[in-house]
């Protein structure tokens, strides 16, 4: 079995939209002027976080499934 | 123009993808021991990853950039790429033409031709195709180094440099594996590096509705109906009554039949991504499963175009006007991000923008490896050696193949012109392939001669109808007419395009024809087992649960694209 494509997916999410949602927090409100006003990076992080920890989510699942069953890897 | 300012939050999120996929490539070194590794991953991809690969693969410049400035120019007409053109010519690869390339278990598309008919056909695409590939890599480069260059003040070189050096190591280390994993990762980056604009931006013009109504004028304005730019079907009437020019017959046969289906069911980059699946069921269905994206990507890419149109700033348009005093609709798209999205998110566009040049280089790069190795290298230069020296050539082949594209990417700086010509060249070359693969695949009476033969007589079709017709208002040079009379003016590029495709794949359908009836088949009707329809047994899908069936799956996807164009009429 090769590198499970959703784990990099999911850990790279994950980072960027902790990052996002970090940004989000501590940046001056007047830079979301362009986006109408709405905190897209907080928000949007959101979005990215929970993708990313979903991705993890299923390949940390198919992982277990593989270390409980080795022999039967087709 | 002023360039974009960029903080260090933007930064931080290029380096952390850059990271990702350099470490991609790093962790998957350890996996490739074979030159089937190499070029055609083991033939192992789950049919979802080999799917949104085969998705991203195209999801290059022409998409993210061109897409966005179709829109523009043409509004939501630019969805029949998608919804009459691409989704169909997936379904039938899927469906129709995967058991064959698949069940050959010819390692390239090239290779499908030289088992189907001889080595002369073979050649032919091997080359044409292993220059194309190299030169859409360069181009490739090219737009997205000028485009950093212009949007925030990136040094053109180092751009090069840069991308081309991320590509290499991916791949070198990884192969197609690679090179597939890095695209899915990238299929995500754009969709979620994209939404946000898309999203803020209709909020901004007040929804599909205020986007229908902010159109009418500029519709108007141009001469056309208040709808024109809003509905795909409605003006196809006549050329004069749509922005695109052209009239529903060369819509539906040119590009919806004759340039889509050439490109998805024979474009060996895409095929390749199918190719590496696991089994004929996840091979069958790669591009189906690609379709599903692929048939709401117009609201990723068209959309921001559109939008764009309506917006203006302080200073004017969005879009900024060209040296020749027109709207210099490629800047759609990054004009949109710089307008909506603050730093932070704009350095998560900026970063899912990168992406798509990349994956649109690594795709072409990847399938330069694998045509030159196989199709070139092992059949004429150096046959019978070890698959050691044959992945080793691979690993060459890859760095020469970046090298030439780099080469390319400056040759395009220098000479313009020369590029225009390759591209009209390669159109040439493609528009009369799907012929030669269909009667290939569905006519066992097709002859090496006549596939040969008839691809040489399609591609000088194209060409001497182009050097015959003219767009209105070009005058003769690279956009036609160079065979010293106009014989027909074509309202738009588009149309005169579309109608090149049409004669060529024409000419070479019945030149296939006639010239297979006059020469003898020497194939046997068991060398063409497996490649032919007629001689092929039936797939039984026994164990497969109907809704996994590609047929089921098909029909799905067709009905969904149906409902869309009844929806955007």
């Amino acid at each position: 079995m090769k590198l499970d494509v959703r784990m990099p997916i999911g850990l790279m999410f994950t980072a960027l939209g902790a990052m996002l949602m970090f940004y989000g927090l501590v940046s001056p409100t007047d830079i979301y002027s362009r986006s109408l006003g709405i905190n897209v990076n907080l928000w949007w992080g959101l979005v990215l976080l929970v993708f990313g920890l979903v991705m993890l989510f299923f390949a940390l699942r198919a992982r277990r499934a593989r270390r409980a069953a080795p022999s039967n890897t087709r | 123009m002023p360039h974009i300012h960029l903080g260090a939050i933007d930064y931080a999120i290029l380096i952390v993808y850059f990271a990702f996929v350099l470490g991609i490539g790093w962790v998957l070194r350890r996996f490739v021991h074979s030159s089937d590794d190499f070029f055609l991953s083991g033939r192992s991809m789950p049919a979802w990853v080999a799917g949104l690969a085969f998705v991203s693969a195209n999801l290059g410049a022409q998409e993210v950039i061109g897409m966005g400035a179709s829109g523009a120019k043409y509004g939501i007409m630019t969805s029949h790429f998608y919804w009459l053109g691409a989704i169909p010519a997936m379904v039938f690869v899927g469906v129709f033409m995967m058991p064959f390339y698949y069940g050959s278990r010819a390692r390239s598309v090239p290779e499908y031709l030289k088992l189907r008919f001889d080595e002369k056909t073979r050649a032919f695409n091997a080359l044409t195709f292993a220059v194309m590939t190299v030169f859409s890599s360069g181009i490739s480069m090219y737009a997205l180094a000028k485009l950093l260059e212009l949007v925030l003040g990136w040094n053109f070189n180092t751009s090069i440099v840069l991308s081309a050096a991320i590509v290499l190591i991916y791949i070198f280390f990884g192969g197609l594996t690679s090179a597939i994993y890095n695209e899915v990762l990238q299929f995500f980056l754009i969709v979620l590096g994209f939404l946000p604009l898309v999203l803020i931006g209709l909020k901004d013009v007040g929804g599909w509705d205020g986007l229908v109504a902010k159109l009418q004028g500029v519709s108007t304005h141009a001469g056309f109906a208040p709808g024109a730019f809003t509905h795909s079907w409605r003006y196809l009437g006549s050329a004069s009554a749509n922005p695109m020019g052209v009239e529903w017959y060369s819509m539906a046969m040119g590009l919806g039949f004759v340039l889509s289906f050439g490109y998805w069911c024979t474009d060996f980059l895409v095929i390749q991504r199918a190719m590496a699946a696991k089994d004929m069921t996840a091979a069958r269905r790669t591009p189906l499963i690609a379709a599903l994206p692929k048939m709401l990507f117009p609201a990723l890419v068209i959309l921001p175009g559109m939008i764009a149109i309506v917006v203006t700033t302080k200073s004017g348009p969005l879009i900024p006007m060209g040296s020749d005093g027109t709207p210099n609709y490629n800047l759609a798209v990054p004009m949109m991000l710089a307008h909506y999205l603050p730093t932070g998110l704009l350095g998560l566009g900026l970063t899912a923008l990168m992406a798509s040049f990349m994956s649109g280089m690594a795709g072409n790069v990847t399938a330069f490896n694998t045509v030159w190795t196989y199709d070139l290298y092992q059949s004429y230069i150096r046959p019978g050696k070890s698959d050691r020296h044959y992945l080793k050539m691979g690993h060459v082949a890859t760095v020469v193949g970046i090298l030439l594209s780099m080469a390319a990417a400056y040759a395009t700086t220098r000479f313009n012109n020369i590029m225009d010509m390759l591209q009209l060249v390669f159109a040439f070359v493609n528009a009369p392939l799907f012929a030669t693969f269909l009667l290939g695949m569905f006519w066992r009476r097709t002859t090496g001669h006549g596939a040969f033969w008839g691809l040489i007589i399609g591609t000088t079709a194209a060409a001497i109808h182009d050097g015959l017709v003219l767009p209105m208002g070009a005058v003769a040079g690279i956009k036609g007419g160079y065979l010293g009379a106009v014989l027909h003016t074509y309202p738009s590029e588009m149309a005169q395009n579309f109608w090149t495709a049409i004669i060529a794949w024409s000419a070479c359908f019945v030149a296939t024809i006639l010239i297979s009836l006059a020469t003898r088949q020497k194939k046997s009707d068991e060398d063409l087992t497996g490649l032919v329809y007629a001689l092929t047994p039936r797939i039984t899908e026994r164990d497969v649960p109907w809704y996994k069936k590609p047929a089921t799956l098909g029909i799905a996807v067709l009905a969904m694209t149906a409902v869309l164009n009844v929806i955007f009429w």
